[in-house]
């Protein structure tokens, strides 16, 4: 029954896609709250180009792609507060504008349009030993700085102005939420697939998000959310021969959904 | 008397709309000071700049006799911003956790011994009388009950002073009159200085101590009792209208 648990593959995959899925989830619940859902799935468009970038210059895509993700993580942030861009504006232009890098890129050089695939749509179960200990360190290294800084970031998620005037350095938290979510969504596209980064930092925490009465409360939902779907998908790809990423998805939505039923359920 | 705070000739501009023009004004330990003013003659503002969230056009704010840049002690200063209730209904944060923010998130320089917070917070909450709504979800409070919620997180740290910005819109005159007293008891008993943006002059009548009355410039500033034989608050009571007057 367990067997699947003595494949090298499945244990390096499941040893990833769980840390990576708690960095989702505990972020997730931010981004929600700040209205700023769409980043993942916008830095994830950018990563592509970042990835075609590490594929032609043959330096391992994770790098480069973070590198990208970071920086335009950053621009975006900078756009919106000094042009006055509405968050999501920046956000489609950046997004799609990276997407578009990334095709000319590909187009420019056939040669790794398999690789590619794999990028975009997620192959967790080909993660290599090395991404493994990347993305484990990374992933263990956005949980503990989320939990350092969870009050302010709590406090100027919730009310900024006076949060500014406990001394909060807002601007600064700001840039590091950015940080953390561009390394997030990195690391989540290796267990997805760029199509698929925003659904591993949305869903679970909006399943969170239906029945918590306490910040606390709504983050701890999150992540086991993510963590069932991580482990329930694998387990359930690696059984019926399907695709890891869309069954990791479908798994927290269904999540999503019985949360929003019992919700309702509750309201009367 | 030592001054908490002291306005240095303060002025400022929205684009080219002045909104300030050279305020100086001091606010010493004890006092119970109430801003008055129509709307839109720059309260909010002024505050705003006295807590660093907006930078004076020109002049300069003192804190606790330190240049804002120095100063690091935001645990000695509680804020209850205009509109605080205008929140998220569905945000999940707990009471508890609302008045938690206000001390845990405070430089770590800042912070008390663990325990000695889990204690204020309980007795920030007992103060406004919301103990009982301890684990309730913030949202799902009247809004008075969530002003005082919003006034245990300011007066979690026991801080020396409190400014509230017009904390009673859309409150009923009895429970006004209620926080009001609960203000003068945290004024008198905690040593607390207070500063209340208002409108409701009627009503703090009995508690305030010194009263500013803003109109871009400072029309008045000294002690209650002489504000009400001032022509200023002649003025007020005549209409209020007579300061408004725009100078664009
Ligand atoms: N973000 C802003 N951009 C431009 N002008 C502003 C801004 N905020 C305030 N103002 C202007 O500054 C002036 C002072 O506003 P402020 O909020 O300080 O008034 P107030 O005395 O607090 O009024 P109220 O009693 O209505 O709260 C107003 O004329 C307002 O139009
Ligand atoms: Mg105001």
């Amino acid at each position: 029954m367990m067997e699947f648990l003595s494949y090298g593959f499945f244990q390096r995959a499941l040893f990833a896609g769980v840390f990576v899925a708690v960095a989702c989830a505990l972020l997730g619940v931010f981004l929600i709250l700040r209205r700023d859902s769409m980043i993942g799935h916008g830095l994830a468009h950018v990563t592509f180009a970042g990835v075609a970038i590490g594929l032609m210059l043959q330096i391992v895509p994770l790098f480069t792609a973070l590198i990208l993700a970071v920086l335009t993580g950053l621009i975006i942030m900078k756009v919106k507060e000094k042009a006055g861009l509405y968050g999501d504006t920046a956000i489609a232009i950046f997004s799609s504008t990276g997407f578009a890098v990334g095709i000319l890129l590909v187009s420019l050089s056939q040669d790794f349009s398999v690789d590619l695939f794999a990028y975009l749509f997620g192959d967790i179960l080909a993660i290599e030993t090395f991404e493994v200990w990347l993305s484990v360190a990374l992933a263990l290294a956005v949980v503990f700085v989320v939990l350092r800084y969870y009050h302010p970031f709590m406090f100027l998620t919730f009310d900024r102005e006076s949060a500014m005037a406990s001394g909060v350095k807002v601007k600064r938290l700001d840039m590091l939420l950015t940080i953390l979510t561009a390394i997030t969504v990195v690391l989540g596209m290796k267990v997805v697939g760029i199509l698929l980064v925003a659904a591993l930092l949305v869903i679970p925490a909006a399943a969170g998000l239906q029945l918590a009465a306490s910040f606390k409360l709504a983050m701890a939902i999150s992540a086991v959310v993510a963590l069932f779907s991580v482990i329930g998908g694998l387990f359930l790809s690696f059984y019926g021969d399907l695709p890891a990423s869309a069954t990791i998805v479908l798994l927290a939505f269904s999540a999503f959904f019985l949360f929003y039923i019992i919700k309702g359920q509750k309201r009367g | 008397m030592e001054s908490l705070v002291s306005v240095e000739g303060v002025s400022f501009r929205f684009g080219h709309h002045q909104v300030l023009n050279d305020i100086v004004l001091s606010i010493y330990s004890g006092d119970f000071l109430g801003i008055l003013g129509p709307n839109g003659s720059g309260k909010t503002t002024l505050l705003k700049i006295i807590l660093g969230l907006l930078k004076p056009s020109q002049g300069r704010v003192l804190l606790m006799q330190k240049s804002q840049h120095d100063f690091t002690e935001w645990g000695k200063i509680g804020y209850v911003p205009q509109n605080a209730t205008h929140i998220d209904p569905y945000f999940p944060v707990s009471v508890q956790e609302v008045v938690a923010m206000g001390i845990k998130s405070l430089a770590p320089s800042e912070r008390v011994a663990k325990a000695g917070e889990a204690q204020a917070i309980q007795e920030a909450l007992k103060h406004v009388g919301m103990e009982s709504h301890r684990t309730r979800r913030i949202g799902q409070l009247s809004g008075g009950q969530q002003q005082r919620v919003f006034i245990a997180r300011a007066i979690v740290n026991r801080p020396r002073i409190l400014f509230l910005d017009e904390p009673t819109t859309g409150v009923d005159a009895q429970t006004q009159e209620q926080f009001y007293d609960m203000l003068a008891r945290i004024n008198q008993d905690e040593k607390i200085t207070i500063v209340l943006v208002t409108h409701e002059i009627g009503i703090i009548n009995k508690h305030i101590t010194k009263v500013a009355c803003l109109n871009q410039s400072l029309i008045y500033h000294g002690s209650h009792g002489e504000f009400c034989s001032s022509q200023a608050f002649k003025e007020l009571l005549e209409g209020g209208h007579h300061l408004v007057s725009h100078r664009h």
